[in-house]
């Protein structure tokens, strides 16, 4: 009894631990695309953050100047985004895959001729990752039964950015829903040509939505290699951007459902690991490829109906141009 | 005509400080090849609605858009209130005053009525005292202008007219002084424009200028001070429109003499050719979209139906062309009885000498990016000339376009132009001649007039008459009551997906029919 509670409370454990890049990308999709831009290039923003933040921490042996160096990363690229996307009306998918090839080849090439790697960064000390936090009274209430052992096993002991990805959730949905950005912000993605009517600039309120992604982007990166993991490997991102935009589509362009969907992916990626190697009765050992497999299958047959119809913000993927 | 009063000016209105409200001091406007505005001056009185009538492409809504700061004139002024004026964007228009409800509404479907006003006049970072304030605001406009409107709706939740006043009450809430209206009636039933010049005639009342833009001549008549004709670009007529009439503003607008009425010898309607026996049409949400539809139509006879967009009359006409399943009720094509289920789709149609020249032009009936001699092939592109085998004989396919064109006046007379290129009329001229070439027994027309100019209503209303004349059954749906009045042998008439009532030619009058369209039983009527 007592073991299986255990086995729980470490399974949400590292559900919180996976879900945190993609509920900060997911965040970041949720800026872009509720102001009508299409991300599809959350994955190569990541990345690219991911290698800037792993690569400044080794050589400066800081973590802060790291995550530093990956929001600015995430930020040139997402502002390549907004110029051929917003000012120069490009596609938008088009473009956001460019970005993705774009980041995939140049993390593999920098880090190749930075570091003589195979494309991997130099393993980080502890000294140049965000560290596990302790809360406070985590020790002390440790030994109460189920209430400690969930506060110190699954709340406490984790690093800064996770409690901070979980802490945007809230604040974006106050930002959308209770701010004179968010009212703009949800318009512009739904009908561009009433907030232009109402005298607001289009390409400006979408440049500050693809900004705040390419913001939110840096910091899921920096937390794929210099919190979750110690230093940058090639294409370590393997699809957590689109599995965002899956979660962002699955919670319906909204922040809390959002989050939920992003849990489950976790919970599922969590789950994965712990089946591998186990012996299921009738079915015998399950194919590590099968469960490899199990978030994505869960991606398609959720999105597949599963949820009710999701509807995307009207404007999202198209290009502003005043009609004659 | 609308049940309409209306007050001619002057009237008494608050003295105004100035002379006029807006000015427009020659302004010119190119964009590229395209000359939008000439050397165009107009002035607008305070306290006064100003119409203004010009064919499609005769630019007034670019005008109207240089005013509202959507674009900026190549050269000339803008004064308002005597002042001249730089109006750089809309936020500047705002900031002077004027307001603009567009033919398409600025409206965020997804937020609350409330929300839409609050945009881009939120006056501060944080929505909630905004929310507040704006509430009491409103209401306050809402009592002056009698425009009632629920403000905590959703705005995808309102019918058309609401939306409307939406619209309008955005434009007074960001202190409009100024209001243009483009096309405010397209979308309206009769009680519902009523209702609008109503609103317009309290604005004026509390002095506020109201700008028209229409295409609708009784519209101008019925409610304006003042109107000015655009044609190409150009103001070429300017009346107080008490001195002026439909006929000669018709011959402004067209620069020649204009011919409104269609000339029609009463029917000889002959044998029932195409019948519908209690259809029901349910869409994909499980809305019952036509609900028991039941209607004759005989050969040598236009049978009309009228109703406000949306109502049922696309559904009727797409089951009746074979686009739609039905889900019960029978449809009987030249003496075939066909019941819900059968085999039947718009090739089975064109077969049996059904024609269909469908409501939204650029979306059901040609391919914009088409040549013109590929747009005029579609739906027929299988017909033995046409082809060799399996392959297209395209020379075939240009000659016979250039022989529809020729037939059907469409200008320029080039097959290879593509179909965008064309104006709505032309387009639309194209596709009636594909659809009425073969002389199909029985021919389905929606909107045959919308976007069309003057010049080829008149042509277009010609060519079903004669159709009507040489014994094929025709059933017009048309959101234009004076054309469905002017056509019909037999009028129906829809609201709420049912056919609510059947007016002989005779019997009809605008009245009658409008508030059959707005869904008043006769009983209630007056």
């Amino acid at each position: 009894m007592m073991d299986s509670y255990f086995w729980l409370l470490s399974l949400l454990d590292s559900m919180f631990r996976l879900a945190t890049p993609l509920l900060l990308a997911a965040l970041a999709g949720f800026f872009s695309e509720r102001a009508g831009v299409v991300d599809i290039g959350l994955e190569g923003k990541m990345l690219m953050a991911a290698f800037a933040a792993a690569a400044t921490a080794a050589f400066t042996g800081s973590a802060g100047l790291g995550l530093l160096a990956a929001i600015g990363a995430s930020l040139v690229l997402a502002l390549l985004h907004g110029f051929a996307c917003i000012t120069h009306r490009g596609n938008q998918v088009v473009s956001g895959v460019a970005l993705n090839i774009t980041a995939m080849g140049l993390t593999a090439v920098l880090g190749n001729a930075w570091f003589e790697m195979g494309g991997r960064t130099p393993n980080l000390p502890a000294t140049a990752r965000f560290g596990e936090l302790t809360l406070p009274l985590a020790e002390t209430l440790r030994g109460i039964p189920v209430l400690g052992s969930f506060y110190y096993e699954v709340i406490s002991g984790h690093n800064i950015l996770v409690y901070l990805a979980m802490a945007l959730v809230p604040l974006t949905a106050w930002v959308a829903y209770r701010t004179r950005f968010g009212l703009r912000l949800r318009a512009v993605g739904e009908n561009p040509a009433a907030v232009d009517t109402a005298g607001i600039s289009v390409p400006a309120l979408r440049y500050q939505a693809v900004l705040i992604a390419g913001l939110l982007c840096g910091i899921a990166g920096a937390y794929l290699s210099t919190a979750q993991g110690a230093g940058f490997q090639t294409n370590m991102t393997a699809g957590k951007g689109y599995l965002a935009l899956a979660a962002l589509i699955l919670g319906k362009w909204k922040p809390v459902p959002t989050l939920l969907a992003c849990l489950l992916f976790a919970a599922a990626d969590a789950l994965q690991t712990r089946l591998q190697g186990v012996v299921m009765p009738g079915l015998g050992e399950v194919p590590v490829q099968l469960i490899e497999a199990l978030p994505y299958l869960l991606t398609v047959l959720l999105l597949a109906g599963f949820m009710g119809k999701a509807i995307p913000p009207k404007a999202s993927g198209r290009p502003y141009v005043k009609e004659r | 005509m609308h049940a309409v009063t209306v007050t001619p000016a002057p009237h008494s209105a608050p003295k105004p400080a100035h002379e006029w409200a807006v000015e427009l001091v020659g302004i010119d406007k190119r964009f590229g090849p395209v000359h939008a505005n000439k050397d165009v001056t107009l002035r607008f009185a305070p306290a006064s609605i100003h119409g203004l009538v010009g064919e499609n492409g005769a630019g007034k809504s670019t005008l109207m858009s240089i005013l509202y700061g959507f674009y900026q004139a190549d050269s000339g002024q803008i004064l308002v209130r005597g002042r001249e004026v730089a109006i750089k964007g809309s936020q500047d228009a705002i900031g002077l005053g004027i307001g603009m409800v567009h033919q398409h509404f600025m409206l965020v479907e997804t937020f609350t009525v409330l929300e839409n006003l609050l945009l881009g006049h939120e006056g501060g970072p944080l929505l909630a005292p905004a929310v507040a304030r704006a509430r009491k605001e409103v209401e306050a406009l809402e009592r002056t202008f009698g425009l009632e409107v629920p403000l905590d709706a959703l705005v995808s939740d309102l019918p058309v007219g609401v939306q409307q006043r939406v619209e309008i009450l955005k434009a007074l809430y960001r202190g409009a002084d100024v209001l243009i209206l483009d096309e405010p009636t397209a979308v309206l039933s009769p009680p519902e424009v009523a209702q609008l010049f109503r609103i317009l005639e309290r604005l004026r009342a509390e002095g506020r200028t109201v700008v028209l833009i229409t295409h609708k001549l009784k519209e101008i008549m019925a409610i304006t001070d003042h109107v000015s004709v655009l044609r190409r670009g150009a103001v070429v007529a300017e009346f107080a429109t008490a001195e002026t009439n439909r006929q000669q503003l018709a011959d402004a607008m067209v620069g020649r003499k204009a011919n409104l009425e269609v000339e029609k010898a009463p029917a000889a309607a002959g044998p029932v050719l195409l019948a519908a026996e209690g259809v029901n049409v349910v869409d994909a949400r499980g809305v019952t979209t036509l609900k028991n539809a039941s209607l004759t139509v005989r050969a040598g006879e236009i049978v009309g139906v009228a109703g406000v967009a949306g109502n049922g009359q696309s559904e009727l006409l797409e089951v009746l062309s074979g686009m739609l399943p039905f889900a019960s009720g029978t449809l009987t094509i030249k003496g075939e009885t066909l019941k819900a289920g059968s085999a039947y789709d718009p090739a089975d149609a064109r077969r049996r000498g059904l024609a269909h020249v469908p409501e939204d032009r650029l979306k059901l009936a040609v391919v914009k990016e088409f040549p013109a001699a590929q747009s005029a092939i579609l739906g027929y592109h299988d017909d033995k000339p046409l082809g060799r085998g399996w392959r297209l004989d395209w020379k075939r396919v240009t000659a016979k376009t250039a022989e529809l064109m020729e037939r059907f006046d469409v200008r320029p007379r080039d097959p290879s132009l593509r179909t965008a290129l064309f104006s709505g009329g032309n387009q639309q001229k194209l596709v009636m001649a594909r659809e009425m070439e073969k002389e199909p027994d029985i021919l389905l027309v929606g909107q045959p007039t919308r976007g069309v100019d003057i010049g080829a209503i008149a042509f277009i209303h010609k060519q079903l008459v004669g159709l009507r004349d040489r014994g094929k059954a025709i059933l017009l749906v048309s959101a234009e009551l004076d054309e469905i009045m002017a056509l019909s042998d037999r009028i129906l008439v829809m609201c709420d997906g049912e056919i609510v009532g059947e007016l002989s030619a005779a019997e009809a009058t605008e009245s009658r029919i409008g508030s059959m369209m707005a869904g008043v039983s006769a009983g209630e009527e007056q």
